[in-house]
């Protein structure tokens, strides 16, 4: 579980974090949606000790982050599976090894165990056969199931995505958002995901943080965020025509 | 670790030996050939000409003007490479996984730049042996003349000297372009901004490196 509490940012002058607070809680697919300038990135990567933040407290576990040590606080992130927006996959690698790659940073399994692992995870993701490809010869859909792969082969205890469907169509998005979900549950680990997809908040959304201009404008889930009369949330949610078209169609009862 | 330094060892001082082979060669044919068309004095011994390109390759050419080629190419795959991995998000993955990026990228290139002497000695071997091809093919001077000239009053030390500058100019091809690459912001654009901008330093502390170097040590 992460808790958030009272989290400012800000760039020179412009604060771009005004205190927010909220839980990310542990089994469950967390979102944190918004429009773009929300900051839901910064957000995210001060959750990930990318960017120091001013004032506030963020806690994995019980255990604040800021209170730890450097050591600590490389022993935490090593308990991080992150799924970046463009996969941050590294070109000069195979698949394979960059699954491989956490394994053989942390872990004191031997050489046949590692590669066990690293077959099982790319099973997971569906991509057994793609071991020896580079990144640059794989899809973009294949690209995010081996980022995910290698998020999640260290057995983490949080998994954050950023945009993990940004660039995909709309089938491979579900195939993803899916993926996202049976592992969060399959292995009961905290997974934070920034996205401002409306598909992804329907299909996965059990909790979502809705971030405007810096502030938590709203919280809840996917059951309620059509039934909530927040101003902000409305506007953000049937922005989109089809969403528009459904409201209309609920409303004259169709 | 020690993958990624025989990585590097590969690609920046393995894979610079052509480019490396093939100046020195002809550059040190020029200067023996410039060296035997300016000597028009008849009382200057002929093989003064050995002796000019010996000096010239070993005290400069091989260690400095090596070093600002070097700066070109080793300079802007490091600044490209490091830099890239910046503007897609490797480095934030690797520091989210807990790795010192830093030390994972730079010390790599550093450890590896230590073998760059080895390539300053072949570039000095083969300039010298350019000369020599130079007035065996061009008449300019006999070839046993060169060679005498090039064993001529041999100071060991000028080797001594040419290496110390050469450590300091491999220390500063591994850190002033992955400064660059590391510290960048942007797309890119701004990678190939960073490459330049890299190779225009390094080549400034190249230039400054070497007086400080040859006043302290030499003078």
């Amino acid at each position: 579980m992460i808790v958030v509490e009272n989290l400012y940012k800000s760039f020179e002058s412009a604060e771009v974090l005004k205190g927010i607070s909220t839980t990310f809680e542990k089994g469950k697919t967390n979102l944190i949606i918004g429009q773009s300038g929300s900051g839901k990135t910064v957000f995210l990567k001060c959750l990930l000790g990318l960017f120091p933040y001013e004032s506030g407290s963020i806690s994995y576990n019980g255990k604040i982050y800021n209170d730890l040590s450097q050591s600590e606080q490389r022993k935490l992130r090593s308990k991080i599976g992150m799924v970046f927006q463009g996969g941050a996959l590294f070109d000069s690698m195979t698949i394979g090894e960059n699954v491989k790659f956490p394994l053989r940073m942390f872990s004191k399994k031997n050489n046949s165990e590692m590669e066990d692992r690293v077959h099982a995870v790319l099973k997971r993701v569906k991509l057994e056969d793609a071991y020896k490809k580079f990144p640059s010869e794989a899809s973009g859909g294949m690209q995010k199931r081996v980022a995910i792969a290698r998020a999640i082969v260290n057995n983490p205890s949080f998994l954050f995505c950023d945009e993990p469907n940004s660039g995909l169509d709309p089938k491979t998005a579900i195939v993803i958002d899916n993926l996202i979900q049976e592992i969060t549950s399959e292995f009961n680990i905290t997974t934070v995901i920034n996205s401002h997809d409306m598909n992804s908040v329907m299909e996965i959304g059990q909790k979502i943080v809705f971030l405007k201009d810096g502030h938590k404008a709203w919280e809840g889930s996917n059951e309620n965020i059509f039934k909530t009369d927040n101003e902000a949330v409305t506007n953000f949610v049937y922005s989109s025509e089809l969403f528009r078209k459904v409201r209309r169609m609920y409303n004259e009862g169709l | 670790m020690r993958g990624l330094i025989l990585r590097d060892i590969d690609d920046l001082v393995i894979g610079s030996f052509g480019i490396v082979a093939f100046i020195s060669f002809f550059v040190g044919g020029v200067v023996t050939i410039q060296t035997a068309l300016n000597i028009n004095n008849p009382l200057i011994p002929q093989y003064l000409v050995g002796f000019a390109t010996r000096q010239s390759v070993i005290l400069e050419f091989a260690p400095t003007f090596i070093s600002i080629i070097m700066a070109g190419k080793v300079g802007s795959f490091i600044t490209s490479s490091i830099g890239t991995m910046r503007v897609t998000e490797q480095i934030d993955a690797l520091e989210v996984m807990g790795i010192n990026s830093i030390n994972y990228l730079v010390f790599p290139k550093t450890i590896a730049l230590l073998l760059y002497p080895f390539l300053i000695s072949i570039a000095m071997f083969l300039g010298v042996l350019g000369g020599m091809a130079a007035c065996y093919y061009g008449g300019f001077t006999s070839v046993s003349d060169y060679i005498w000239g090039v064993q001529l009053d041999f100071i060991p030390f000028h080797l001594v000297y040419a290496f110390v500058k050469t450590f300091v100019f491999a220390f500063l091809l591994a850190t002033i372009p992955s400064y660059h690459g590391y510290f960048m912001k942007g797309g890119a654009l701004e990678v190939g901004k960073a490459s330049t901008t890299a190779f225009v330093w390094t080549s400034v502390a190249i230039i400054l490196s070497n007086y400080i170097i040859t006043q302290l040590i030499l003078s």
